[in-house]
């Protein structure tokens, strides 16, 4: 009998090439004739383009184009496709693929230049002379209503993209008759992606066959194919989209970008294949980011500290452009109340323009920006009447009865936001106990002794993950009983591969070496959707399962002919289907697939039909809503303001986990991302919107050295809206992860009345509320 | 007309000897001209560490040194770790503990640790952070790499 | 973020490297390349000339005599790590190597291209501060010898000219036996600090016969505390003696930047100047 593959802890097998510098990362691919691009963009944070001079850099030897707007034909030159059109947006603004007349942020894209080295194509960019004439920007985030303010895009009326708002319960009369009401207002600030591989594109047009390939480091194939088809004006069938190996996405890869437009036209009109690679500068001023939110709160609690209603307002920096549609945003406020039972709620949010590269999703899109604002709700509740944080938690929690629980908000998919399955009180329990909480207070007793300020922080938080529509998979088997797995997912270290063959080969009874699996290409796999939201592994898995079961079945059928017996008496096993009753009758998984794709002359048996394989589309009935209660203990030196992580615990439940390595890897992952943002991260501009630290040593990203020891335990309450009971992993460890350290750390400066009105925090904003404080 | 000098390097055991230009840095040189893309480029100005090579044994950012500047030198990649496709303790124990998840920032990795481990086999945890604080990872929050680094360190101690 | 085209030069000899140098009009010295590189990677530089003095052998030494320690400027940053002479000699520059950047810049790294380089926190440039140490540099005309003092002319500029070349540095050895610390502030290890302070401390029944104290990141250049120094000798070496040191430290000058303030920098210099004190009075041999 084979060893159980799903649930256990299986090493990967896309390790052995990415260990020995064998992975194939776009910067890796070499066509026969390629040339290397480089795109000039814009110095300033808003200018009109007057006049671009491109003959200088055009003659420089080595270049083979210089391409402007003005080259582009329709519909090419249209402003960038809408990937999640919304009728909520005012002003839907994208970008054009080259900047026809007005540029928004620094690093905006005005030229592209084509030569026989990316070396070349570098130095031919100062050469191109564009006339600029700059315009006032509008940089900060709390300055883009105001009626006097620049407008980010010089025609329009205001600096709105869209105003949202979601409302549900007796808000008003709540407040009205409340114990107690409290309030908070505070700036949370998230960060760039920072993947250690940039964005790229190879793009590849074979005027033979009429078709585009294009090699991006994307999470989403699908995505960029689809917008690609309309920019371009082409079927989807003409243009194929390949994620290779990518180094790395969080959330800023998935979007639709104008170098994945500008780099096939390119290859197309040159009928050269052209690499561009995004330098870590670029990275930084043109990747998406995700950066400044301001909040403005209300709470209304009894005096025991339960939260009857939360009212209030936000503010969200979108950036220059809507590449993203309101995606982030929305998904902000219908997270908001994360586990806790909120019977009212009020909540306006006001998504602007500002002259700075634009924002879309960053690990947890938003759901990391809703859990920091609601544990500031908690936390105020419990400062100010004197509860235990970990206690306001407990009565504020969903309880394990209420499942499923509809928290009175809609979720992006158009349906009622309802949290499937989960236990928040035994979470936080045990998370608690591993994090040794009740023995905390003897231990920041000691500390104080000895001149040193210990803290303690809790942070709860609910996921959904696991969005539809689908993700799927196709599995065949071949006559050798080999198996070939197909699915549209791309991985960017997640293990999709490892993941699939896992559940495939329990289900299918064959070795794990056994199974050939492909991803992330639309050429070999119909349809897809990305690699976003904690989405993937539930559904791939629920799709896995569905084909194999549908190949248990076309295989059971024949295989019971044949062998003359009962389906239920048959049994797979290592490549083999075996009669329980009889166990040296058997027949292979490959001569059944053989038998039902024979060569010319043959006959598929009659009642079968061709080919031992199946695509599944299956997905998650409803997004499965995993969970997690963070704790963690720090110390702050108050000679210096910096802060040190002690401690950090985790306890996480995201159902039936398929493999506990790669869950664990995406926890702490997680967790050090959050941590970057609360204490590390952030992109700074000047008044006339320069980024000013566009380089990881003025840009922080936490390092090996500063992260504490991560423990995590699981709780596994299962999903009921898929076979596997599967919940999503990806970025549960950064969704809570801000409030755990900022509460330690208002924890550890309690003597000095200190709360936190930001983050990041740096350490001498800490050495300022100190010493503003000190008696 | 391009700078270019001609030089010999030995690269995992391989002699080579190229025209290059003098503006390349040997990350491009190993990349372009030698085709051994395994070492990556991730920042071009010496903080992330993924370009880290050996040269005569020492972890350098091949990102900050001139293709030239190899010339006689003795060039260990991640290529030339593993004995064949056997991978070797370090790269075993970074599979078994999963110290990689993108894979882009593990040939950084792996190599400052390979030349770190020989001078100091018996480290501590607090000494492995530290070793590869030169090294960014996004992915993997390190926990998983100073796991496999230690592990690595007690097999090849074990033998 | 690829360089500009630039020619190549590779000296194998001092005399060369200055003839070198006398002739070329926009060169650079290319030495470890942990900060030219990335200046030039990002095209903040671009010069004709690149002279890379990798070959120039006769600039990396590390010498004891007479009381004085020798370093030639190509000298790695790792070497002087692992040096026993460095060890025995000035021990507080060893400490403060172990804040320098990470293990893969201090294999390629060089004390003199940070001595050249000047970042206002880096840690050589302090501790060349910390002793006083005495700089040679070679010309065509021939070599002479700058005083830390004088050396560093404005934020990240040497006085040197740009045909001259940094050749070695030479530092004082102080007495077996006494106290050192090199304590730093950075957000992460191995980043630039936000301030440092090195402290030289030599003690006699437990008082303070003689000390020096340099702050590193507070201002362009690092800034010596003579007259801190002046009034702590004579003092016992307690806590009430740090505090007022640290009180006096807080007042030197100090820069602002998009990160930091001033008056944080200050703060700090107050911090760690009665940290260092300590840590260097705890070393001392005669101490209570």
């Amino acid at each position: 009998m084979g060893v159980r593959q799903t649930g256990a802890e299986v090493q990967r097998g896309e390790d052995q090439a990415l260990l020995t510098g064998r992975g194939q990362y776009v910067d890796d691919l070499k066509l026969l004739g390629m040339l290397h691009g480089a795109y000039l963009r814009s110095p300033h944070a808003h200018a009109v383009i007057k006049s671009i001079d491109t003959s200088a850099a055009e003659s420089l030897p080595g270049v083979h184009a210089v391409f402007t707007y003005r080259d582009l034909e329709e519909p090419v030159n249209g402003r960038q496709v809408q990937p999640y059109p919304n009728p909520l947006i005012a002003q839907d603004i994208t970008q054009y693929p080259l900047a026809k007349d007005e540029v928004c942020y620094v690093g905006e894209a005005v030229a592209f230049v084509v030569a026989d080295t990316r070396h070349i194509a570098e130095d031919a960019l100062p050469l191109i002379q564009v006339d600029y004439e700059t315009l006032p920007p509008i940089v900060r985030l709390r300055e883009a209503m105001d009626d006097d303010a620049p407008r980010a895009h010089k025609d329009s009326p205001d600096n709105l993209i869209a105003q949202l708002n979601i409302t549900y319960g007796d808000v008003e009369p709540t407040f009205a008759k409340a114990d107690h009401v409290f309030k908070a207002e505070f700036l949370q600030h998230r960060g760039g992606c920072h993947a250690m591989e940039g964005r790229g594109v190879v793009a590849q047009y074979d005027a033979f066959s009429d078709e585009f390939t294009i090699w991006s480091a994307t999470q989403c194939p699908y995505l960029v194919r689809r917008c690609l088809a309309t920019q371009f004006d082409l079927p989807e069938s003409r243009i194929r989209v390949i994620a290779p190996d990518v180094g790395g996405g969080f959330g800023p890869k998935a979007g639709f970008y104008v170098e994945e437009i500008i780099t096939p036209w390119a290859a197309r009109k040159l009928g050269r294949p052209i690499k561009w690679i995004e330098d870590r500068k670029e990275h930084f001023t043109t990747t998406n980011t995700q950066r400044d939110t301001w909040w403005e709160l209300e709470v209304a609690a009894t005096s025991k500290g339960r939260i009857e209603a939360i009212r209030g307002r936000l503010v969200n920096d979108n950036g220059a452009y809507v590449p993203y549609g309101i995606l982030l945003p929305f998904t902000m406020m219908a997270s908001f109340p994360g586990p806790y039972k909120i019977l009212a709620l009020d909540l306006t949010q006001d998504v602007v323009f500002t002259n700075t590269v634009s924002n879309s999703p960053v690990r947890g899109a938003g759901r990391p920006n809703a859990a920091y604002a609601i544990e500031r709700m908690i936390e105020l509740v419990s400062r100010k009447l004197g509860i235990d944080t970990a206690e306001v938690r407990r009565r504020n929690f969903v309880e394990k009865t209420d499942f499923p629980y509809q928290t009175g908000l809609i979720h992006f998919n158009g349906r009622a936001m309802t949290y499937d399955s989960g236990d928040y009180h035994s979470l936080l329990e045990k998370a608690l106990e591993l994090a040794d909480y009740d023995g905390f207070t003897a231990r920041q007793e000691e500390a104080r002794k000895d001149g040193r300020y210990l803290g303690i922080g809790v942070s709860s938080c609910v996921e959904d993950t696991g969005m539809g529509p689908y993700e799927g998979v196709t599995i065949r088997v071949d006559p050798k009983g080999k198996i070939y797995v197909s699915s549209g997912a791309a991985s960017q270290g997640q293990g999709h591969k490892t993941v699939l063959r896992q559940i495939i080969a329990d289900e299918l009874g064959v070795g794990l070496d056994d199974i050939h699996v492909d991803i992330g290409d639309t050429g070999k796999f119909p349809q897809g959707v990305g690699t976003i939201g904690s989405r993937v592994g539930v559904n791939i898995g629920t799709a896995a399962f569905g084909a194999a079961a549908e190949i248990r079945e076309k295989a059971l059928a024949l295989a019971a002919e044949i062998l003359e017996t009962d389906i239920g008496n048959l049994v797979f096993e290592d490549g083999l289907i075996r009669d329980k009753g009889r166990s040296n009758i058997t027949i292979s998984l490959g001569e059944i697939a053989l038998k039902l794709a024979p060569m010319a002359g043959a006959v598929v048996p009659a009642g079968h039909t061709a080919s031992l394989e199946a695509t599944s589309f299956d997905a998650s009935k409803g997004p499965p809503h995993a969970s997690g209660t963070n704790v963690c203990e720090l110390e702050v030196d108050i000679g210096t303001g910096e802060v040190k992580l002690l401690n950090y615990c985790v306890a996480h439940d995201c159902g039936k986990k398929i493999n506990p390595l790669i869950v664990e890897g995406q926890i702490v992952g997680g967790v050090v991302h959050g941590i970057g943002n609360a204490l590390f991260e952030e992109m700074i501009y000047d008044d006339s919107g320069q980024p000013q630290n566009v380089n990881y040593g003025e840009y922080l990203l936490p390092l090996a050295t500063e992260m504490p020891p991560i423990n995590i335990v699981h709780q596994e309450t299962p999903s009921p809206l898929n076979p596997l009971g599967l919940k999503g992993a990806g970025e549960g460890g950064t969704i809570p992860a801000a409030n755990a350290v900022i509460a330690a750390i208002e924890n550890a400066l309690r003597d000095f009345d200190v709360t936190i009105d930001r983050y990041p925090v740096t350490p001498e904003y800490l050495c300022n509320l100190i010493d503003a404080n000190q008696t | 007309m391009a700078d270019t000098r001609e030089i010999t390097l030995t690269v995992n055991g391989k002699s080579y000897t190229e025209t290059v230009e003098t503006r390349f840095n040997l990350a491009d040189i190993l990349r372009e001209k030698l085709n051994l893309t395994g070492t990556h480029v991730g920042c071009e100005h010496g903080a992330c560490g993924a370009c880290t090579v050996l040269v005569d044994g020492e972890a350098v950012r091949s990102c900050l040194m001139l293709g030239v500047q190899a010339n006689g030198k003795e060039i260990t990649t991640i290529e030339g770790l593993a004995d064949g496709d056997q991978l070797n303790p370090l790269q075993a124990a970074f599979r078994k503990h999963h110290g990689l998840q993108c894979g882009f920032c593990t040939p950084g990795f792996l190599t400052t640790l390979t030349a770190y481990l020989q001078d100091n086999p018996d480290p501590s945890e607090e000494e492995i952070r530290e070793a590869v604080s030169g090294n960014i990872c996004r992915c993997t929050g390190y926990q998983g790499i100073v796991a496999a680094a230690l592990d690595a360190a007690a097999q090849m101690r074990a033998r | 973020m690829k360089p500009a085209p630039f020619k190549y030069h590779a000296p194998q000899s001092l005399t060369e490297l200055v003839d070198l140098m006398a002739e070329l009009e926009d060169a650079k010295i290319l030495a470890g390349g942990q900060s030219l590189m990335p200046m030039m990677n990002m095209r903040f530089v671009a010069p004709d000339d690149v002279v890379d003095i990798n070959g120039v052998s006769e600039l990396s030494f590390i010498e004891r005599a007479n009381g004085s320690l020798r370093i030639g400027a190509m000298t790695r940053q790792k070497d002087l790590l692992a040096s026993p002479e460095v060890k025995d000699a000035a021990p507080v520059m060893r400490e403060a190597l172990c804040h320098v950047g990470h293990l893969q810049t201090r294999n390629r790294g060089t004390i003199g291209g940070s001595l050249c380089h000047l970042d206002p926190s880096a840690e050589l440039p302090a501790i060349a501060s910390l002793y006083g140490a005495t700089l040679t540099v070679a010309g065509r005309e021939g070599q002479r010898e700058v005083p830390m003092e004088e050396w560093v002319l404005a934020y990240m500029m040497p006085s040197i000219a740009p045909e001259e070349v940094l050749v070695s540095l030479s530092l004082p050895v102080w007495l077996a036996g006494h106290g050192y610390a090199y304590t730093e502030f950075a957000r992460r290890h191995g980043d630039f600090a936000i301030t440092g302070v090195g402290a030289l401390v030599e003690l006699s029944e437990g008082v303070i016969t003689k000390a020096a104290l340099t702050v590193a990141g507070a201002d362009v250049k690092p800034t010596r505390l003579t007259d801190v120094e002046q009034s702590l000798a004579g003092q016992p070496a307690n806590e009430e003696t740090f505090k007022a040191a640290g009180a006096e430290a807080r007042k030197i000058d100090a820069m602002s930047d998009t990160y930091v303030s001033a008056a944080y920098r200050q703060r700090l210099a107050d911090t760690l100047v009665q940290r260092a004190l300590a840590t260097a009075a705890d070393r001392a041999v005669g101490g209570e």
